[in-house]
């Protein structure tokens, strides 16, 4: 049985996925139109990390798993509330902008500075887990430059498979072209697994796991410290894609012909 | 079943304002004073705890009081009301179902010069209906906002996304909540991954799950109502969240009460909320006895009304959202309290319709619960029906909420007969203190099709439009609005755009996997039986559609208005309790 792991997730917050975003310029350049009203979630990326470090600690015991996060305090708090039925986990929050506008290298500094402060973390088992791809326009390279900051240098991006073998070496399937995935033997932590969707469902909801996560999850939110991210990478504009939106009720089309309308259509 | 079980001190049903004012109100006072620091957790069947919908115009008077210092700018989309008018809304198309006497009302107002954009503003404003100095907010928003604080405290915790299936009922006393199955199929068996839902076991259970929330519907069939109460005034609230064209001159905090159109008995709103941004919406209620009655049809026609429609031409929909009132109000007040168990807010009969207004009252009753239960807790007294009735019922009672509601209670009972008598008992009872009002009717069963329009369309032609509807997979309310002479929407897909769209645009709806369906038909045959099918034309997301041998349902669209519920006049649908639903925040 190999030793236990610290899996340390990088995870940002970003917009519910059904929400009409809204780029519009502010004093410190683009942000979104009503940030702190939309409802917003884990990034899903970064989500499937957490269950899949989740998954992993529960194989291996002693493991543990902590959750890094940078938004506004109140944001954080809302998806916490939700997320924290669903795994356990340590929260370590800081209190910064959320929308995606904003220099991804501050942002991997200020999160890396806030896993090398935490307390009983042991940097020779650690696994930084995070989204491979972000829907926070960020790309998934936030979590490579926290990796660099942090001195690891085994990197692997667009996981789906982590195995644990019992000489302690991990097995990883990075995703390649036509489907297929590269397969990397690792000898071992420290390592950054980006990951792509895995292969977990997402956990129901389970009132005493967010029960027990609320012990530490309410203290690390009031001890949230403000990062200021100003400066660094400068937006000069933003905008939405262009989207064209026409609707007509079409009854009993048989599914050939919605294919061959759709194919049209993008022949155009 | 083996189901696994956690104990706390309180467990709450439904997060609104109710169990915000509870909650807000419990958690400064924890740790208590003697260092014990009781556990209380709330379950929130929606997946936020920002998607409730309210048309919120607000005294604000309860909210005040808990906070002393408020600041509407604090609290996203909230603003002090500024101006506020209430208009009659005359008929510009000419198909609204006016009585004679209405429409030589209308002609005279014409005549007379004292109309502008198709409206007679009333020169004054009832007492029992003025807002001045409250608030206009997004009860979305104000959810929010509530819920951070309270959660901040860490003297709470509130779970969104938990539906809670029932109450945990031991003879008479309610030991707690039952959360509802994960892992099921639509029909509600076990799959691979099925987790049966917790026990949440408490010495007292609130509920504030809203006027149609599953568990305080178990509670009144397992208790009944008290004699001499009935719940049978209900209404649908539908609204679009706007965001005001350029060059749109109205101000935040700018109120707008309306009847009249685009039906006599139809009440619609418009409050404008800071940057730009308008709530509108109307409530369909149930003394409209239209077999096809619909909300978002109406809504429609409500915006494009001129003296609305002057001020959103050009404007784009945000949001969109309808919910179900409990318009019963005092005198469709449940039991309040028993062992183990009180209930708070709208399911506890705490809306006023003479004043418009349920957002203050509901949370006033949870700040009533949570000085009751703190009372109790310093005397350390259990929570029995005796000690529930002797703090929290008499806080209720002896309160401003208790005495208008007292005024209201029979305030709406002259609409049984028709709107212009329905306007008059409303004005008698309000200007009375609720001693005198006009009778209503008893109760009755709602015309069918054929004879709520005897007179206006022959009954082949009606069997003609049914026939297109169940042929063509069309609505039979368009169909028959269409033939009452109201126009075709002239959709722009900005703000006037077809049901679905706003469902998707506006209400983002959606609804988790793992959950059994919430709503289903006790009976077959009597769905077979029902030939005015009323659940499918006033769903409000045409989420019910007709089928056989009972309408399909797709929760998908459903937004858990529960409209469903009060229109099937045979008790036929089953409403439980289930995930998922709007995911607006701003409604």
């Amino acid at each position: 049985m190999t030793e236990p792991f610290h899996i340390v997730v990088c995870a940002g917050v970003a917009p519910d996925p059904l929400q009409t975003l809204e780029p519009v310029m502010g004093p410190q350049g683009p942000t979104l139109k009503n940030e702190l009203m939309l409802p917003a979630v884990l990034d899903p990326w970064a989500a499937h990390a957490l269950y899949e470090a989740n998954h992993l600690a529960k194989s291996i015991p002693g493991s543990r798993v902590w959750l890094v996060s940078m938004a506004p305090k109140p944001k954080l708090q809302q998806v916490l509330m939700t997320m924290a039925q669903k795994v356990s986990f340590e929260l370590v929050a800081l209190d910064g902008p959320a929308s995606g506008f904003v220099d991804y290298a501050q942002v991997a500094y200020a999160l890396a500075e806030a896993i090398e402060g935490i307390e009983g973390l042991n940097r020779s088992r650690l696994l930084l887990f995070g989204g491979w791809e972000s829907a926070g326009r960020a790309a998934g390279v936030t979590l490579a430059m926290v990796g660099e900051r942090l001195g690891i240098t085994e990197q692997f991006q667009a996981v789906d498979v982590l195995k644990i073998g019992d000489d302690g070496l991990l097995e990883i399937h990075e995703r390649a072209e036509g489907g297929k995935h590269q397969v990397t033997l690792c000898g071992g932590p420290p390592a950054v697994l980006g990951w792509a969707t895995g292969n977990l469902p997402e956990p129901p909801n389970s009132p005493q796991t967010g029960m027990a996560n609320m012990r530490t999850l309410m203290p690390a939110l009031q001890k949230a410290k403000p990062v200021p991210v100003n400066g660094g990478l400068q937006f000069t504009s933003a905008s939405l894609p262009r989207q064209q939106r026409s609707t007509r009720v079409v009854k009993d089309a048989s599914a050939e012909e919605v294919a061959a309308e759709i194919a049209a259509w993008i022949r155009g | 079943m083996e189901r696994e079980r956690v104990d706390v001190d309180v467990v709450c049903v439904g997060f609104g304002p109710a169990t915000g004012g509870f909650l807000t109100t419990i958690s400064r006072e924890i740790p208590l004073n003697d260092g014990t620091f009781p556990q209380v957790i709330c379950y929130e069947r929606a997946d936020d705890l920002a998607f409730g919908v309210s048309g919120v115009v607000t005294k604000g008077r309860g909210l005040r009081v808990s906070f002393p210092d408020l600041n509407p700018a604090e609290i996203p989309m909230a603003a002090p009301v500024a101006s506020e008018k209430v208009y009659y809304l005359l008929d510009p198309v000419g198909a609204s179902r006016r009585s004679a006497t209405l429409r030589a009302a209308d002609a005279a107002l014409r005549v007379s010069g004292s109309c502008k954009d198709e409206a007679f503003e009333l020169p004054y404003i009832p007492p029992f209906l003025e807002k001045h100095g409250g608030l206009v907010m997004s009860i979305g928003q104000f959810n929010q906002w509530v819920g951070q604080q309270v959660m901040m405290t860490g003297a709470a915790q509130v779970w969104p996304g938990t539906p809670v299936a029932e109450a945990l009922i031991d003879g008479d006393t309610v030991r707690g909540v039952q959360l509802a199955d994960q892992g099921v199929d639509l029909d509600g068996n076990p799959t691979s991954a099925f987790q049966p839902g917790m026990e949440i076991h408490a010495p007292l259970t609130v509920i504030g799950d809203g006027p149609v929330g599953p568990v305080g519907r178990q509670l009144d069939e397992h208790f009944g109502l008290p004699p001499g109460h009935e719940q049978r005034e209900w209404a649908v609230g539908m609204k679009m969240v706007v965001d005001l064209p350029e060059g749109c001159t109205l101000a935040p905090g700018t109120v707008f009460h309306t009847f009249g159109y685009p039906e006599p008995e139809i009440f619609g709103f418009l409050y404008v909320q800071p940057d730009s941004v308008a709530s509108v919406g109307i409530f369909i209620p149930s003394w409209l006895e239209n077999p096809v009655r619909t909300s978002y049809r109406y809504l429609q026609h409500y915006l494009l009304h001129p003296l609305v429609w002057k001020h959103l031409q050009g404007g784009r929909m945000r949001s969109w959202g309808a919910k179900t009132l409990n318009e019963s109000g005092r005198r469709g007040e449940p039991y309040l309290v028993g062992d183990g168990w009180a209930r708070i807010g709208e399911g506890s009969g705490s809306t006023n319709v003479l004043a418009g207004s349920g957002v203050d009252e509901a949370w006033t009753t949870g700040v009533q619960l949570g000085k009751a239960v703190l009372e109790l807790w310093r005397e350390g007294a259990p929570f029995t029906k005796e000690n529930l009735e002797r703090t929290y019922v008499t806080l209720r009672r002896n309160s401003w909420v208790e005495e208008e509601a007292r005024v209201a209670e029979y305030a709406r009972d002259g609409f049984h007969r028709g709107v212009v008598p329905g306007m008059l008992g409303m004005a008698l009872a309000g200007f009375s203190g609720g001693r005198l009002h006009l009778p209503g009717l008893p109760e009755h069963a709602m015309p069918t099709l054929e004879d709520f329009f005897s007179g206006r369309i022959p009954p082949e032609e009606l069997a003609a439009l049914k026939k297109q509807a169940e042929t063509h997979g069309e609505a039979l309310h368009d169909l028959v609005m269409n033939r009452c002479g109201w126009p075709e929407i002239p959709y722009d897909g900005q703000l006037l755009m077809s049901q679905q769209d706003a469902l998707l645009l506006g209400g983002k709806v959606q609804a988790a996997p793992g959950y059994a369906n919430h709503v289903r038909f006790r009976d077959d045959e009597v769905c077979g039986r029902c030939g005015a099918m009323t659940c499918v034309e006033i769903c409000s997301a045409q989420a019910l559609m007709p089928g056989k041998p009972t309408p399909s349902f797709d929760r998908e669209k459903c937004i858990h208005c529960g409209a469903c519920i009060w229109n099937c006049e045979f008790h036929n649908v089953d409403f439980r309790a289930g995930a998922g639903g709007l995911h607006s925040a701003e409604n």
